[in-house]
């Protein structure tokens, strides 16, 4: 890979259709094939763990987008054949938001999502 | 039935409250959320404890007579004494203090002695929540725990004394002793496990599994920076894990010991398969009788067991053919008048007290109202907390957490330096004095109301609605984040979103606090005022919650 | 040339996980220092990750991977004593490679 791809990417895209649309996935269907996994609410905003896992046949490009982020992409993987199509990672999030897995198997795009909360915090029994 | 605050009291009858016959051959014995109180007290239970969405009227959230009738409990006994508000002082000096760990501790003893092999689980909250446990870095609760005879713990405030606190307690004091369990914990690099995730015992021919869940939401609901390397969370996959790999390792009987809050236990319990009991704590629910959930493996039972040393649950499973054929529980409530203390704990309590006393006795004012904390809103010990914030500070709002623990005091008694501290004694209790504008402050609110009225438990934190002094405003628990705060107002005029109001607070969870220590704060103001009137509750208007069994005024 | 990662890869039958922590500031460029000046962008963007001489895994990263950015990931195929390598380089044109055993 080269920054010339990073470029192309997505990045740089401000809303989350605007991403979409950069990485031509505009038209991505929700699939309960796809898993984003986070926890509930984030122990810290700025490092949330976040992980990814397919089980759609041939998938080859998952991407992490966090749509209230300022740029909504996160991070994307190429998924080479005989990589496992699961992928973990940490992400900054300004607050709450949705949390999307975005997904290329066998040509399609696919979504699914995860509310993660981010909050002040101090309370307790 | 309304209840007569002269009527007669059944009288209590000790031999039979605590006559329980061994049933079965598996046997756990459950407490929780002591929060270090060693000395009987009193607690008053609550009367706001609002249910959202599907839990509306479902254990925890009955209050009152409601839940006395739920649960088969007649009005004016030991028991709705022990499980109700109803008739607090009245029943309070009829049947006295509740818990203290030298009644505990004849309780346990007298419940094992009938159960060979019974293992005692502390679900936590054990090691703070009073000025000794302060002072001695938790070391007075750990001696107390061992000489309790505890067998496995999992935690939550534990977590307050900072990680290198906790690990020296566990690989030292507790080596060979106590299994300190929780699944739920991961480093913060490669998420390795930090504790056994649980543990296995035999017990009267039987395999079982005590897993560990430590509080979810630890690194939020206190400061993350006295657990920096840890990472928590509900981590219901691996729990699926744990009980799976138990089981594979012949565990036929498979218990969580819980800090999640009920709420959460509940809702785990419908979803992980193959749990026969979640013991649970946290949310402070004492709860007569199991809830039964089911899952797409079966049925599980999950049970709270209260606070402040004022229950001991006890679980008897019969097992036989490989399978959990039968079960009795009972949330057994120490009446320290009823339970002689146990003479070695007492004396070890004594000796650990003895270098405090003077400190703990010192008399700061007389009150005139009766002082508790428990309720969603407000709590007239929270109040005089409030109250003295402002009053001290020259603050316009002042806030108090919405911690659940703390002790209860009677109208016309002394207000002792040692209650102070039952209500304040935290690793991080700074007091602060901020310029707030008005939006900051509804953002605050919001965010509280969010962590207690969501309606998916996952979302919940399990502590009470910030304690709000100065200002007034109206909640509406069923709206959205963002929309259950209205009308906030200051001497009657509206909160403007623009301006700035001084408000004071204590317990901030943010690294870098400094600030006076709050019960300095708050002592100085009793001193000063000698005679303590009954506070005036500042409790919000709540909306579009009529008829929820939940609330009683 | 950065500073070193942290990688461990295991093998259990022929799937063999990778964790990685790379140290790295991964700066927005939307931040200010204390004297109001704005800091500029500084993240990784992007990652390479080999077993042997194979691609087992390439990756994009934007600014909101968090500081010291973490990677999980699975591959079918190795076994232990085979060598994993991860390379980054970040916008400034700084790269790092390390390598870890599969044990
Ligand atoms: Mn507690
Ligand atoms: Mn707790």
């Amino acid at each position: 890979v080269f920054a010339a791809d990073w470029k192309s990417g997505g990045f740089d895209a401000k809303s989350l259709p605007e991403t979409l649309k950069a990485l031509g996935a505009s038209g991505a269907q929700i699939s309960t094939d796809i898993a984003v996994n986070g926890p509930d609410i984030a122990e810290n905003g700025a490092v949330v763990p976040v992980s990814v896992t397919s089980k759609a046949a041939k998938t080859e490009f998952m991407a992490i987008l966090v749509e209230k982020n300022p740029n909504p992409l996160s991070a994307s993987f190429t998924i080479p054949e005989g990589t496992e199509p699961t992928v973990s990672t940490r992400v900054k999030m300004g607050g709450t938001s949705n949390v999307h897995a975005l997904v290329k198997a066998d040509g399609k795009w696919l979504i699914a999502s995860k509310e993660i909360k981010v909050t002040l915090g101090g309370c307790g029994g | 039935m309304l209840l007569d605050a002269k009527g007669a009291l059944a009288a209590p009858s000790a031999a039979k409250l605590y006559d329980v016959p061994r049933f079965g051959n598996v046997h756990l014995l459950h407490f929780t959320d002591c929060h270090a109180q060693l000395k009987p007290i009193y607690f008053r239970e609550p009367n706001v404890n609002l249910g959202i969405g599907d839990a509306i009227g479902r254990m925890p959230h009955l209050v009152g007579e409601k839940l006395l009738k739920q649960v088969g409990l007649k009005p004016n006994t030991p028991e709705a004494y022990a499980f109700s508000y109803l008739n607090f002082e009245k029943a309070a000096q009829t049947y006295g203090k509740v818990g203290g760990f030298a009644h505990l501790s004849t309780l346990v003893k007298r419940m094992k002695a009938g159960r060979p092999g019974a293992l005692l689980l502390d679900g936590g909250d054990t090691w703070q929540g009073s000025a000794t446990a302060l002072w001695t870095n938790g070391q007075d609760m750990v001696d107390a725990c061992l000489e309790l005879g505890v067998d496995v713990m999992t935690a939550h405030w534990e977590m307050t004394l900072g990680d290198k606190r906790v690990k020296e307690i566990v690989e030292k004091d507790f080596k060979g002793k106590v299994d300190f369990v929780a699944q739920n914990i991961k480093t913060t690099d490669f998420g390795d496990p930090v504790f056994p995730p649980y543990v296995l015992k035999e017990m009267n021919g039987v395999q079982i599994a005590i897993i560990g869940q430590a509080f979810p939401y630890t690194p939020i609901a206190n400061p993350r920076y006295l657990v920096p390397e840890w990472s928590f969370g509900i981590q219901e996959e691996n729990m699926q894990a744990m009980v799976d790999e138990a089981r594979s390792k012949g565990a036929k009987v498979v218990v969580v010991l819980s800090h999640n809050g009920m709420d959460v236990d509940l809702k785990m319990a419908s979803r992980v398969r193959g749990i026969d009991a979640i013991m649970g704590g946290h949310t402070h629910d004492g709860i007569p009788a199991p809830v039964i959930v089911s899952n797409p493996g079966g049925k599980t039972l999950v049970t709270n067991a209260g606070s402040n040393s004022k229950f001991l649950g006890v679980l008897d499973f019969d097992v036989r053919g490989g399978k959990v054929q039968g079960y009795k529980y009972r949330l057994l409530p120490v009446f320290s008048n009823f339970l002689p203390a146990d003479k070695n704990m007492d004396a070890l309590i004594t000796k650990i007290r003895a270098p405090y006393e003077s400190k703990l006795n010192e008399k700061l004012a007389m009150t005139e109202g009766t002082l508790y904390r428990r309720g969603n809103f407000n709590g007239t010990f929270d109040q005089l907390i409030v109250d003295a914030l402002m009053d001290v500070k020259g603050a316009d709002i002042a806030f108090s957490p919405g911690f659940r623990w703390g002790t209860s005091l009677l109208p016309d008694s002394p207000i002792l330096m040692e209650h102070l501290m039952d209500q304040t004694a935290t690793t991080y209790s700074y007091t602060t004095l901020s310029d707030m504008s008005g939006e900051t402050i509804k953002t605050i609110l919001e965010d509280v109301a969010d962590n207690l009225f969501n309606p998916d438990p996952y979302y919940q934190q399990g502590g009470d609605m910030v304690r709000v002094g100065g200002m007034s405003y109206t909640i509406a628990p069923k709206e959205k984040m963002g929309a259950r705060i209205q009308d906030m107002r200051l001497d009657g005029k509206l909160i403007d979103a623009s301006k700035t109001y001084k408000v004071a607070g204590w317990a901030p969870v943010a690294e870098g606090a400094s600030g006076e220590p709050v019960w300095d704060v708050v002592a100085q103001w009793l001193r000063t005022n000698k005679t303590v009137t009954p506070r005036k509750l500042n409790t919000p208007r709540i909306i579009g919650m009529d008829g929820n069994p939940g609330i009683a005024s | 040339m950065g500073n070193p990662m942290r990688i461990r890869a295991s093998a259990s039958g022929d799937v063999v996980e990778v964790k990685v922590l790379m140290r790295h500031d991964m700066e927005t460029g939307q931040r200010k220092d204390a004297a109001g000046a704005a800091i500029p962008a500084h993240f990784i963007q992007t990652l390479v990750a080999k077993c042997n001489d194979k691609v087992v895994l390439d990756s994009l990263m934007g600014t909101s991977i968090s500081k010291d950015p973490f990677l999980s990931f699975k591959f079918k195929g190795g076994a232990k004593g085979d060598k994993v390598t991860i390379t980054w380089t970040d916008n400034t044109g700084d790269s790092r490679t390390d390598e870890t055993v599969v044990s």
